[in-house]
């Protein structure tokens, strides 16, 4: 019998029967997250319904020296769910229940597997939301939103994933069940919550995430503003930043992901226009007022042509079809594209965007651009056709020299997405190796038998060395031949 | 001994931590020369010091060789106003940061206080209603592990989750990961207006506050035995704006508007020396029931009633004559402990912790400052891969760490 038949006898028992998948057409539904180019069938599925479960899967690999990936919702874009062709998939989806709302200390207690957009729904009625809103919010979970440590749009003003987790209970790659954090702030001790979250799987497997609520606020208004081009529409976003506004959220479409998403949605943006900026201000009416009034003039000042202010929610929610559905919708305008993440300074979008536009035409390629740009987060879509022989290649050559701009120029290979399998190549152009080293004292602190989600974030594991008074002997990832010593 | 001879001294009189006299004390300049220096230092046992605005916090070092002092590791190396974003050297004083032209790091610490001291104390005020923490504020880092290598992570962008985020991890170690030599930190805009609300008020009236459309900035309580509790919040935003919701406000905590805050406002609760002091947290709805405990243990509390966040004191040895000091002091350090034992027990209650961040030398030996610490053996693998031999701030951190 081998290890993995071992593994999926002693997993039936402890776990039922039905939660543990072998079946080779059952495992293929498992073998690739959002991001669909990278596909691996992994060894053995589990679909654990407790935190107890997770706890005696992992400790059933821990046991075997079988490496395991934890997955939520599977709507990751950098493969950090890909699963390992001889390891366990743990999908936590079944984990789905709110254990509790509490908006008196501004906390909700949830599963990992409970969807993102249900928090808000079950804290709304007492008239708070959870802020973080990943373009996914519908379908994402929030186990995965802490091992990605997920953004969205509203993250200018609200911060990301790690600013509203307080408390995890998570399984460490032991197979322990430890909490970190709390209900209240500022426990003592090293922040391994704050370490935790965004650490993509390779740190454990979050079985309880308490976050935090945030009040409604009174206010939220939203505006269109159309421009010739994007160099207006980023002169007009440094202007707000500059004069001190912080808006929930500044997004900006380019002319193709405009033409892309009216094909799509209908969503009657101005005529003729080479850039939009969708501006939100949220909070105190008053405040709100003033600021609106703000942003409107600097948005006149920087060449807008035209600005709807929507009226009401349905209006609001009109505006934000188009930049919702922008992802999807350049389906219509492209048989393929590849979604980047990357950011930059904000103040170096417009420079940037010329660079991206030559790129992409020294190549040959069309690249929509949709972008947080109040953060410097863009988005860029590079357009192929699979079906044409050289133009997959061509576009991720594009792909990669918007990386390598995002580098050159001080910011990040990954705003949101994550490093997962698809940028771990990308890590040592914008960390050296002891930046790496130093990364991976923490992994191995955790997880000295690389056994949690491997292969992902880092292009090189590095060898742990043994544990103060444990195992002795050569490392099973050397004698694998998947490790080097680093 | 060569590099070491070159770049520590002599140490002075007043070169000690709780109570431990250090044999040298050097000053780096740069983060090369502060590399090169703890490379050098392999052997010796390492406190860092910034500017010394809470070095009497914690248990005292178990040894101590060698001062790391960062106050020559100072100066803004770039702030970028238009990305919200400064790079600042460790030994930076706060005060420098919070008056960036027309910008603000919104992280509230005395004004001696240094950056890094503020990262690696993981200490906040009131603001941290509004704005976070430390842990929430810095975008990146730049280290000297114990080892003596220089290691960076995160960077220069606000949005970013490329690699383990260090900075989060160095944030409230106390100098036990290694010394911190560069922060990159996200700015925040000066309000235009600022305006405070303060009411004779119980803590319980907080709840309203949150439960309003205040958006308030920080909220504030302070009680102690014999005298009325008291809330104040900070508002900020459009001079309209605020003076609209300064008056609501009022109306509904039966309070006075004013331009500057209470005598109380992000003040210790105990004297610089000597004193009886904690760090107390809560989930909001435990807040009162926790004032309420240090209250009747005979501790003034003050702090966040909006993040939970409270910090509770006594002065323990005032106004003591030498003579009368001894027998006093005895039965003083029995209430101090037993204070302390009620507030672990409240805090616990609330889903917090207590922390004792300083008491009078007649009690600290008998006293487990830090109390119980959940994740304790995972933090202790942390430490023991990045400090193998245990020569950064030796037992002063959780645990003994």
């Amino acid at each position: 019998m081998s290890g993995i038949d071992a593994l999926a006898v002693r997993l039936r028992s402890e776990l039922s029967p039905d939660q543990v998948l072998t079946d080779r057409q059952q495992l293929r539904t498992y073998e690739c997250d959002g991001l669909a180019n990278y596909k691996v069938i992994p060894a053995l599925v589990t679909l654990p319904r407790t935190a107890a479960q997770v706890a005696a899967v992992v400790r059933a690999c821990a046991g075997a020296k079988v490496p395991f990936v934890a997955r939520g919702s599977g709507t990751g874009l950098s493969g950090g769910a890909l699963p390992h062709a001889d390891g366990v998939l743990i999908v936590t989806s079944q984990l789905r229940e709110i254990v509790g709302t509490r908006p008196a200390d501004e906390r909700a207690v949830v599963q990992p597997g409970v969807i993102n957009l249900q928090v808000t729904k079950a804290a709304t009625p007492y008239g708070y939301y959870y802020a973080p809103d990943p373009s996914s919010q519908q379908i994402c979970s929030i186990g995965g939103n802490v091992a990605e440590n997920s953004g969205g749009a509203h993250c200018l003003k609200y911060g990301f994933t790690t600013n509203h987790v307080t408390g995890l209970e998570v399984v460490t790659p032991d197979g322990d069940l430890v909490r970190l954090g709390g209900a209240a702030p500022d426990t003592p001790g090293y922040d391994l919550l704050g370490a935790f979250v965004g650490s993509e799987g390779t740190l454990g497997v979050a079985t309880e995430v308490t976050v935090r609520l945030t009040r409604l606020p009174e206010t939220v208004r939203t505006l269109l503003a159309a421009f010739r081009g994007t160099d207006q529409a980023g002169a007009a976003t440094s202007a707000i930043i500059a004069a001190g506004v912080v808006p929930a959220a500044i997004e900006m479409m380019d002319a193709l992901s405009i033409e892309a998403a009216e094909a799509a949605v209908h969503c009657g943006y101005p005529a003729g226009a080479g850039a939009v900026l969708i501006v939100e201000l949220d909070g105190p009416a008053a405040e709100v007022e003033a600021q609106f009034a703000e942003v409107s003039a600097l948005c006149d000042t920087f060449g807008a042509f035209e600005i709807r202010v929507a009226a009401d929610d349905t209006e609001r929610q009109l505006i934000w079809r188009g930049r919702k559905s922008a992802f999807a919708a350049v389906g219509r305008i492209s048989p393929d594209y590849i979604v980047q993440d990357g950011v930059i300074p904000r103040t170096a979008l417009p420079e940037v965007l010329r660079r991206i536009n030559e790129v992409a035409s020294s190549h040959g390629v069309r690249v929509a651009n949709v972008f947080h740009a109040g953060d410097g987060n863009l988005h860029p879509l590079v357009l192929f056709d699979a079906g044409v022989p050289g133009e997959a290649e061509r576009a991720e050559t594009v792909s990669g020299a918007i990386i390598d701009l995002c580098i050159e120029y001080d910011g990040s290979i990954t705003g949101e997405h994550g490093v997962g399998v698809d940028k771990a190549r990308y890590m040592p152009r914008m960390f050296n190796d002891t930046d790496l080293d130093t990364m991976q004292l923490v992994r191995c602190a955790f997880d000295p038998d690389g056994l949690a989600n491997p292969g992902k974030i880092f292009p090189t594991p590095r060898l742990c060395g043994e544990r103060p008074g444990r195992r002795q002997g050569v490392h099973p990832q050397q004698v694998a031949g998947v490790a080097e010593i680093f | 001994m060569s590099v070491l001879d070159d770049l520590a001294a002599k140490a002075g009189d007043d070169d000690v931590v709780g109570g431990v006299p250090a044999r040298l004390v050097a000053a780096p300049a740069s983060t090369e020369e502060a590399a090169a220096l703890i490379a050098a230092a392999r052997d010796l046992a390492v406190v860092i010091r910034g500017g010394g605005t809470k070095l009497q916090y914690g248990p005292p070092p178990r040894e101590l060789d060698l001062i790391i002092d960062t106050r020559r590791l100072a100066g803004v190396v770039e702030h970028a106003a238009g990305d919200l974003i400064t790079v600042v050297r460790a030994g930076t004083p706060m005060a420098e940061l919070h008056g960036l032209p027309g910008q603000q790091l919104a992280l509230d610490a005395p004004p001696s206080a240094t950056a890094g001291g503020t990262v690696s104390a993981n200490a906040s005020g009131p603001r941290r209603l509004r704005y976070g923490t430390a842990r929430d504020l810095l975008i990146g880092i730049t280290v000297v592990r114990p080892d003596g290598r220089v290691a960076r992570a995160g960077g220069k962008v606000v949005k970013n989750v490329a690699g383990y985020d260090l900075g989060k991890l160095y944030t409230g170690a106390l100098g036990t990961l290694g010394l911190i030599t560069e922060c990159v930190f996200r700015l925040h805009p000066v309000p235009p207006a600022i305006c405070f609300v303060r009411a004779t008020a119980p803590p319980t009236e907080a709840a309203k506050v949150l439960a309003g459309q205040f958006a308030p900035s920080a909220l504030e309580i302070n009680a102690g035995p014999g005298t009325a509790p008291e809330t104040a919040v900070l508002l900020e935003g459009t001079a309209a704006g605020v003076r609209d919701r300064a008056a609501v406000l009022a109306r509904l905590l039966g309070g006075e508007i004013t331009d500057v805050p209470p005598p109380w406002w992000d003040t210790p609760p105990w004297p610089t020396a000597d004193g009886l002091g904690l760090k107390l947290t809560s989930v909001l709805s435990g807040v009162p029931g926790l004032v309420a405990a240090a209250v009747d243990a005979g501790l003034t509390i003050r702090g966040s009633a909006g993040a939970g966040v409270l910090y509770a004191g006594a002065g323990c040895t005032a106004d003591n004559t030498a003579e009368a000091l001894r027998a006093d002091e005895a039965l003083r350090a029995d209430e101090a402990l037993r204070a302390v034992e009620v507030l672990r027990v409240a805090a616990a209650r609330a889903g917090g912790h207590a922390v004792v961040l300083t008491a009078p030398e007649a009690i600290r030996d008998g006293l487990d400052m830090w109390g119980p610490v959940p994740g304790l053996d995972l933090m202790r693998r942390v430490k023991d891969r990045f400090d193998p031999r245990h020569r950064f701030a030796p037992g002063r951190f959780v645990g003994g760490i």
